[in-house]
């Protein structure tokens, strides 16, 4: 199975009052295309920042990381853009709509940015997967967390993505909605044959992915293939 | 390397800006309500400028009432005579002086124009008169035309009478409008026309009587009159008259409000300015909101120029609908300035809307917008996408190259828009480098009150009071943007007062004036004892009893005059080689002068060689000579030789009488002279009564009310303060909206910080007095800067544009320097109230903290 991820070395450090502070040292690891990996550890044992570095939404310090064939460290800022708008979904923990617009027009902005002709068309058909069919023209604010993250996932699938980085999915929800929510992202996942990236502190959902990883003090402190199927 | 950008075109990003901009469009008001108000000033002002100049312009043939005129201050002689007769066409002729008139039957006496006419003038414009007959009749019926508002005075109607002089003039209407009239230049002294053929018989012709003679012509069209002037002006030059085209009265008339159109350029202009910090700052709040939304947008794969073109794309818009509406503004409130200046105009305004200010607005509306968004706009550039995650990623401060580059743009901009405005490009250079300076001066001054306070912390404060010194330079702090947007509006608002109340201050009559409230003007010499002997009688005092000689320049140093006129290199200023010169005698300086140079002679004792004279600077300036520089004058005949003895700077802005040229005494006493006498009279019954009875015995005399000038100047001055505060309004509104805009660019930070106090069990009581002397301070100390900044340049701009001296009012210290503190911290308590009165965790989830 072909590597849709590849992580060598990565190191990442901070400024903190004048001295550096080390998040991430030495971390490598691959990830299989069409496969999910948890990542999970204490707070500030690095995992965001190291779901950041992956995506293209940062640049490491050292070490290198190879996304869908391209090498991050190689694009300037709006190349890394451009293909996380072709080649990437996210969900995050605070599900981050744009406030200022509606669910239908949030989940069309993926397509629009790549010219797809007819995405309002996608967009309210992904709303209506979600079970937000009748929402599609609500603002974020008038929508529950639930619904604002089915939303977010129904953005975070609109462009097909090749692989899905998901920061905490459940972690603002109730754990009731939080399962739908996962039962959701993962159903859409194998619907779509998409690679998962997950951050987080419930090992419950860490298990239910095909790798894990444990992160402690910016390393990588053991990783795991699941034995579920 | 950078793979293949996305596909999304101009189009999305439209569709985005108006998608994410209608949601904002409350907190976008602000931003577009300061340039709704400072393009309206602009557009105003320019629109009325362009109606007055084109209104102008266009009617200057109505104007003068003539194609052309030849005007001097003594009769036509032969020479003068000739070129007029040869001139051809339709000519009037008009000889036209002060003096005093009665109305035989009614009380009082009045100081009026007379204009003696005679054919057909005005020959273009209208000549207005109740009945409308009266124009038609009163050169044939012998009757006198009177100013409609000096009818209503004192009652009169058609066919009453008025006595002129020595003749009685039946009145034949009331003259409603002329060529040339406006209230203000009536006020004083209010016109009356009689025909040209009984001037004689008024008696008014004599030794001072200051009397201008116009020839008034009206040609054929295909004349060129440009040719007329450059052929025959010179040699009217030489005979002491003068050639004006009708183009030159437009000229003359436009330079006269050019002054009042500058100063009121400058106000709009500092409208639009402060407009522009509001911008800046309402910008500054604006991105800071669309923080969170710009990283997602990176997050999904927009590119950098894209997020930053879709909130480029808002910004113009609103600065388009925000000049749109300031310009729809300004064409209204240009109505109302005809209401306010009609009276110094002697033309009838008609509102007009010109495309060129409305485009100027609208453009200048975008471009400043654009501009003054431009620098908080850049800190989108820098936006990590990593925000969406939990991280904290800092600095978006950007590149200093970057900013540098903006502020190099935006300092551009102010002066292309001032250039363009004041319409020199140096004085833009000056007032954008002063604008600079000064932001530098309060930038500076707020980043030294940080270290100050850093370094020398009141650590035995009480608890509130050290939170709100902390508050000062705590990490994001706003104080450096606070203080100058506080001190850049006080400093703008407080120069526009100093600026104002230094012009009106100029024009205002001062409290040191002499006592005399009547001036005797034409007394001749052999009237001089028995106008004086009714005086003493009433107990009336003589103040002054000032003899006049009339002369003028035959030579100066070896050089006739004439000579110097045909000299075309000479620089010598004209006026002085044509003008007849009023000159008195006496011994001493009197207080409105103070000696510059030389020495002051009182008396010609030694009667040989030249008399030694005195001349005020402005005299001794454009007729180039110095002290010890010699002078022949023609007096009345005689010539005489002088010398410069002394220069002296005169206060002419004091109302008594003031002489450029004084001679010593036991020069002119046997020279053919006319006397000026002053007296007070009390009462205004009193002033009327004594008046009446003077003119009944001495119809040539004319006498000056100055109670009466006072009130009229009064009326005048409270017109044009009115245009001037009502514009310097505009600035202030503005001003307020840049503070309400400051403040709350800070409120992100405070609230963070007062619910955690909250949190922790501040009381509300506590948090609000951390507040007030946070606002406090900053309002004091950038309010204060501002104050004290404004002082130093209006000291500046008096010395370099106005030319006048500059002593400030207390008004800045003591309304607009706690004024505005005040401001601040309402504002400031008001934006906070939410805070102070909310649960903490109500607070957080409203505000996304």
């Amino acid at each position: 199975m072909s590597k849709i991820l590849n992580v060598q070395h990565l190191g990442k450090s901070y400024l903190s009052g004048g001295k550096s502070l080390t998040v991430l040292d030495d971390i490598s690891f691959e990830v299989a295309s069409g496969t999910s990996y948890a990542i999970v550890g204490p707070s500030g044992s690095g995992k965001t920042t190291l779901l950041g570095l992956c995506a293209g939404l940062d640049t490491p310090d050292t070490g290198t990381v190879a996304l869908c064939g391209s090498h991050l460290t190689e694009l300037d800022e709006d190349g890394r853009a451009s293909l996380r708008n072709k080649k990437v979904g996210f969900i995050f923990q605070n599900f981050q709509l744009l406030p200022t617009l509606s669910a239908l027009e949030n989940v069309s902005v993926p397509l629009e940015l790549r010219g797809t002709k007819g995405a309002a068309n996608t967009a309210r058909t992904l709303l209506e997967k979600v079970g937000l069919g009748d929402r599609t023209h609500h603002y974020p604010s008038q929508l529950s967390g639930g619904e604002q993250q089915r939303v977010a996932l129904a953005r975070a699938f609109a462009n097909r993505p090749e692989i899905l980085f998901a920061d905490e999915p459940t972690g603002n929800l109730d754990e009731e909605t939080g399962e739908r929510v996962v039962e959701l992202l993962f159903n859409l996942n194998k619907e779509a044959g998409t690679t998962l990236i997950i951050v987080t502190h419930d090992l419950n959902l860490a298990r239910r992915c095909d790798g894990l990883m444990r992160l402690k003090g910016g390393r990588i402190f053991n990783s795991e293939t699941a034995s579920h199927p | 390397m950078n793979p293949e950008q996305n596909s999304a075109g101009l189009s999305w990003l439209f569709r985005m800006a108006w998608r994410d901009g209608r949601a904002s469009l409350k907190r976008l008001a602000l931003f577009m309500s300061a340039i709704v108000l400072g393009i309206a000033a602009l557009v105003s002002i320019q629109n009325f400028g362009k109606t007055l100049e084109e209104t102008i312009s266009g009617q200057s043939r109505e104007l003068m009432g003539s194609d052309f005129l030849i005007d001097s201050d003594h009769p036509a002689n032969e020479r003068v005579q000739g070129i007029i007769d040869s001139l051809g066409g339709e000519q009037s002729r008009e000889v036209n002086f002060v003096s005093m008139a009665l109305f035989p039957g009614k009380e009082g006496s009045k100081l009026i124009r007379v204009r003696a006419m005679d054919g057909e003038y005005p020959f273009y414009g209208v000549l207005s008169t109740r009945p409308d007959v009266a124009s038609e009749r009163y050169q044939a019926d012998g009757s006198a035309l009177v100013d409609a508002t000096l009818m209503v005075q004192f009652g009169l109607q058609p066919g009453d009478s008025i006595k002129i002089g020595d003749r009685i003039f039946p009145i034949g209407g009331s003259l409603l409008e002329a060529p040339g009239n406006t209230v203000v230049s009536t006020s004083v002294a209010p016109a009356v026309w009689i025909p040209f053929n009984t001037l004689d018989q008024t008696g008014l012709i004599q030794t001072g009587s200051r009397l201008q003679y116009n020839y008034y012509f009206k040609v054929d069209p295909s004349m060129d009159l440009e040719k007329l002037y450059t052929s025959i002006d010179p040699v009217l030059d030489d005979e002491g008259a003068d050639l004006d085209l009708h183009t030159d009265t437009s000229r003359r008339l436009g330079r006269r409000f050019e002054n009042v159109g500058r100063f009121l350029k400058l106000v709009a202009f500092i409208a639009l300015l402060l407009g522009c910090l509001g911008i800046a700052s309402s910008v500054h709040i604006y991105m800071k909101e669309k923080r969170a939304s710009i990283a997602i947008l990176k997050c999904l794969g927009a590119s950098r120029k894209q997020t930053m073109a879709i909130f480029l794309i808002q910004i113009a818009g609103i600065g388009l609908l925000g000049g749109i509406l300031g310009a729809a503004l300004g064409l209204i409130l240009q109505q109302v300035f005809p209401q306010f200046v009609q009276d110094f105009l002697p033309v009838e305004l008609a509102w007009e809307t010109h495309w060129g200010p409305v485009l100027l607005g609208v453009g200048l509306g975008v471009l400043m917008a654009v501009l003054f968004g431009l620098l908080p706009l850049l800190k989108s550039w820098f936006i990590s996408p990593l925000s969406v995650l939990r991280i904290s990623e800092g600095d978006t401060r950007g590149s200093k190259r970057l900013t540098a580059f903006v502020f190099a743009l935006i300092a551009l901009g102010i002066w292309a828009a001032a250039a363009l405005l004041l319409e020199n490009a140096t004085r833009a250079f000056w007032f954008v480098l002063g604008i600079a300076v000064t932001f530098m001066i309060l930038a500076g001054i707020a980043w030294g009150l940080m270290r100050l306070i850093r370094r020398f912390f009141p650590h035995n404060w009480g608890f509130e009071a050290r939170q709100s010194l902390l508050n000062l330079f705590r990490p994001n702090n706003q104080t450096l943007v606070l203080v100058l947007a506080i001190g850049i509006g006080t400093f703008l608002i407080s120069t526009l007062y100093f600026t104002q109340d230094m012009l009106l201050a100029r024009a205002e009559i001062e409290d040191d004036t002499p006592a005399a409230n009547l001036i005797l003007l034409d007394v001749q010499a052999e009237q001089e004892g028995e106008v004086e002997a009714m005086i003493r009688p009433r107990g009336l005092p003589v103040l002054e009893n000032i003899p006049i000689v009339t002369m003028r320049l035959d030579q100066i140093e070896d050089q006739k005059v004439e000579t110097i006129r045909k000299d075309t290199t000479s620089t010598i200023n004209g006026w002085i080689l044509n003008h007849e010169f009023r000159v008195t005698y006496r011994d001493s300086l009197i207080p409105s002068e103070q000696l510059v140079d030389g020495e002051w002679i009182s008396t010609f004792e030694d009667k040989s060689g030249p008399v030694p004279i005195s001349l005020s600077d402005n005299v001794a300036r454009d007729a180039q000579v110095w002290v010890g520089d010699t002078l022949v004058f023609n007096v009345q005949g005689v010539l005489m030789e002088t010398v410069v003895a002394s220069i002296r700077s005169v206060d002419w802005g004091r109302l008594q009488l003031n002489f450029s040229i004084v001679f010593p005494e036991g020069v002119l006493e046997d020279a053919p002279r006319f006397h000026v006498l002053t007296t007070y009279a009390e009462g205004e019954t009193e002033s009327a009564v004594f008046q009446q009875e003077l003119v009944k015995s001495f119809p040539n005399i004319s006498v000056l009310d100055v109670r009466q000038l006072l009130s009229a100047v009064g009326d005048i001055l409270e017109k044009l303060s009115w245009v001037i505060r009502f514009m310097a309004f505009f600035s202030i509104l503005t001003g307020f909206i840049v503070l309400l805009g400051a403040v709350r660019t800070s409120k992100f930070q405070r609230i963070r910080e007062s619910v955690l106090l909250r949190t922790l069990g501040a009381r509300g009581r506590q948090i609000r007095r951390i507040a007030i002397m946070e606002y406090l301070f900053l309002g004091g100390i950038g309010s204060l800067m501002g104050v004290l900044l404004s002082l130093l340049g209006t000291q500046l701009l008096a010395y370099g544009v106005f030319e006048l001296s500059f002593t400030p009012s207390w008004i800045p210290f003591l309304v607009v320097f706690p004024g505005i503190t005040l401001t601040v911290l309402t504002i400031g308590l008001l934006n906070s109230q939410g805070v102070l009165s909310s649960p903490p965790l109500e607070v957080l989830r409203k505000e996304g903290v």
